[in-house]
């Protein structure tokens, strides 16, 4: 189908950007890569007054070394990711879901920043984001503000950000030497969205689980944090059983969805199953 | 409305557009692109796929005026002074294509997938050309085609010999 009428406006600066967004009203929205917006104007599930299209602000797809840290901007797309040098040294993680995320002419368009506003909970990235306690930087008229992942996934297709607010860029923290990390997918056909998937990072300091940072995709109607597995592995001695041992909490505290791919049950022993050969092979046992 | 002004294939086209207008509609209603289709409303089918400045994008779930000032290559502008592009003669030889309604998106794929690897083993190519759906051919004859295309693409004289 052709999407409803909208007005359409392409800011070619920040500053621009945001003003016009302001300008626009609640029913305007922000057109990224446009690969989750465009099947849905499409279907005419969305029809938004106008639309912002950020393509031509090529500010927000640079990805920079700050330290401890690697700043990705919101319009770095899942294509430029993926061949990034310092994501791939510092953020292999990232790199790893990325790969996994649909096909290589949806990641030639679809954006880092555009994957987490999204906030689609069968989305592979904001469970990483929140996996490596990203901070995702929001831009408004009124200014700018930090938003921790942990609170910027707030229900179903639901961010954080107001009507009138750009994220920009998210910043990640480095993870050190002695990390491994796995995204363990499961979908049926190949391009699929993850029916469920685990993002996982372990840190191990001689024969022990050091650290451990879990996070779930699509097991409820926002990413979640599986901070039992994380309690029962840290400070473990390294083996196999330790580590399937603490992954049979995966599902605790979660609210899985049922649909025509599983239904609760099912996807409450898949996250066991799949958190147990995520950690096996971030920390390589 | 909107003025753009997108090269299709070699030509230079300005036209006014409404923002709505998907890419695809642009190249076919506006441009005479008709050799690109539309296949799905989900963005999931590849058949409309097509090289915006060089890197495959699916012309579904891209708006006309976003193609604004770039460069577009549909399945009808490969190939020279008439004679088809080796990814083309490969299609043929190998029997790639039944029905045919996938075939140009899974050219464009296939091409791109060959810009970034030039030699790809089979799950490479089976990988590179997961976003285009064919319901017909089973798959089993594009991946022998395109391995047939790589061959040659790398080394035009070899791969003419031991073709049958
Ligand atoms: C066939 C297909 C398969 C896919 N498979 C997967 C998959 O397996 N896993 C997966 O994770 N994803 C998948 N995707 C989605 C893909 O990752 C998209 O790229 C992503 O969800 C959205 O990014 P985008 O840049 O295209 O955003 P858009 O579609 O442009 O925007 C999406 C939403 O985010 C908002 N938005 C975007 N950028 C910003 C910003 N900077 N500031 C504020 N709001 C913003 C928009 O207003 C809109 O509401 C698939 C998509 C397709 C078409
Ligand atoms: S028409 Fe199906 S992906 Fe474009
Ligand atoms: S040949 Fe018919 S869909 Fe591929």
């Amino acid at each position: 189908m052709i999407p409803a009428a909208f007005d359409y406006a392409r800011p070619a600066s920040l500053d621009e950007a945001v003003r016009v967004l302001a300008d626009a009203g609640e029913d305007a929205k922000v057109l990224a890569g446009g690969q989750s917006l465009m099947p849905l104007l499409r279907l005419r599930l969305a029809y938004p007054d106008a639309l912002v299209d950020l393509d031509r602000l090529d500010g927000l797809r640079e990805i920079r070394d700050d330290g401890d840290a690697v700043v990705i901007g919101a319009l770095a797309t899942h294509h430029q990711v993926l061949r990034d040098p310092l994501v791939n040294e510092h953020l292999p993680l990232l790199a790893r879901a990325t790969a996994t995320v649909a096909d290589p002419a949806v990641r030639h368009r679809g954006t880092f920043g555009g994957s987490l506003a999204h906030a689609d909970p069968a989305g592979d990235l904001p469970a990483v984001a929140l996996a490596l306690d990203a901070v995702l930087h929001a831009r408004s008229v009124r200014g700018e503000r930090e938003i921790p992942a942990a609170e910027f996934f707030v229900d179903w297709m639901t961010s954080a950000l107001e009507p009138d607010e750009l994220l920009t860029a998210v910043r990640i923290p480095k993870l050190g030497p002695g990390w491994g990390v796995h995204y363990e997918k499961f979908h049926r056909t190949a391009q699929a969205w993850a029916i469920v998937g685990v993002a996982c990072a372990v840190r191990r300091v001689q024969g022990a689980v050091e650290d451990v940072r879990v996070a779930l995709t699509n097991m409820g109607p926002v990413p979640v944090r599986a901070s039992a597995v994380e309690r029962f592995a840290e400070g473990r001695t390294l083996s196999r059983d330790a580590l399937r041992a603490a992954a049979a909490h995966a599902a605790d505290g979660t609210g899985p969805p049922a649909d025509l791919h599983g239904s609760a049950e099912y996807r409450t022993h898949l996250a066991g199953v799949l958190t147990a050969r995520a950690l096996t092979a971030a920390a390589g046992v | 409305m909107p003025r753009i002004t997108v090269e299709v294939d070699g030509a230079v086209h300005q036209d006014d557009v409404e923002p709505r207008v998907l890419l695809v509609h642009h190249l076919r209603d506006r441009a005479g692109r008709t050799g690109t289709p539309v296949g799905c409303d989900t963005s999931n089918c590849g058949a409309c796929t097509v090289l915006m400045d060089g890197l495959s994008v699916k012309s579904c779930s891209v708006l006309a005026v976003q193609a604004d000032g770039r460069e577009i290559t549909t399945v009808e502008g490969l190939g020279l002074g008439g004679a088809p592009h080796p990814m083309q003669r490969a299609f043929h030889e190998e029997h790639a294509l039944q029905c045919g309604y996938c075939t140009p998106g899974m050219i464009m794929a296939a091409i791109d997938l060959l810009r970034e690897n030039p030699d790809p083993s089979e799950t490479e190519i089976r990988a590179g050309l997961e976003g285009n759906l064919c319901r017909c051919t089973g798959y089993q004859n594009i991946v022998r085609a395109v391995r047939r295309a790589a061959a040659e693409m790398r080394d035009p004289a070899a791969a003419r010999e031991v073709a049958p």
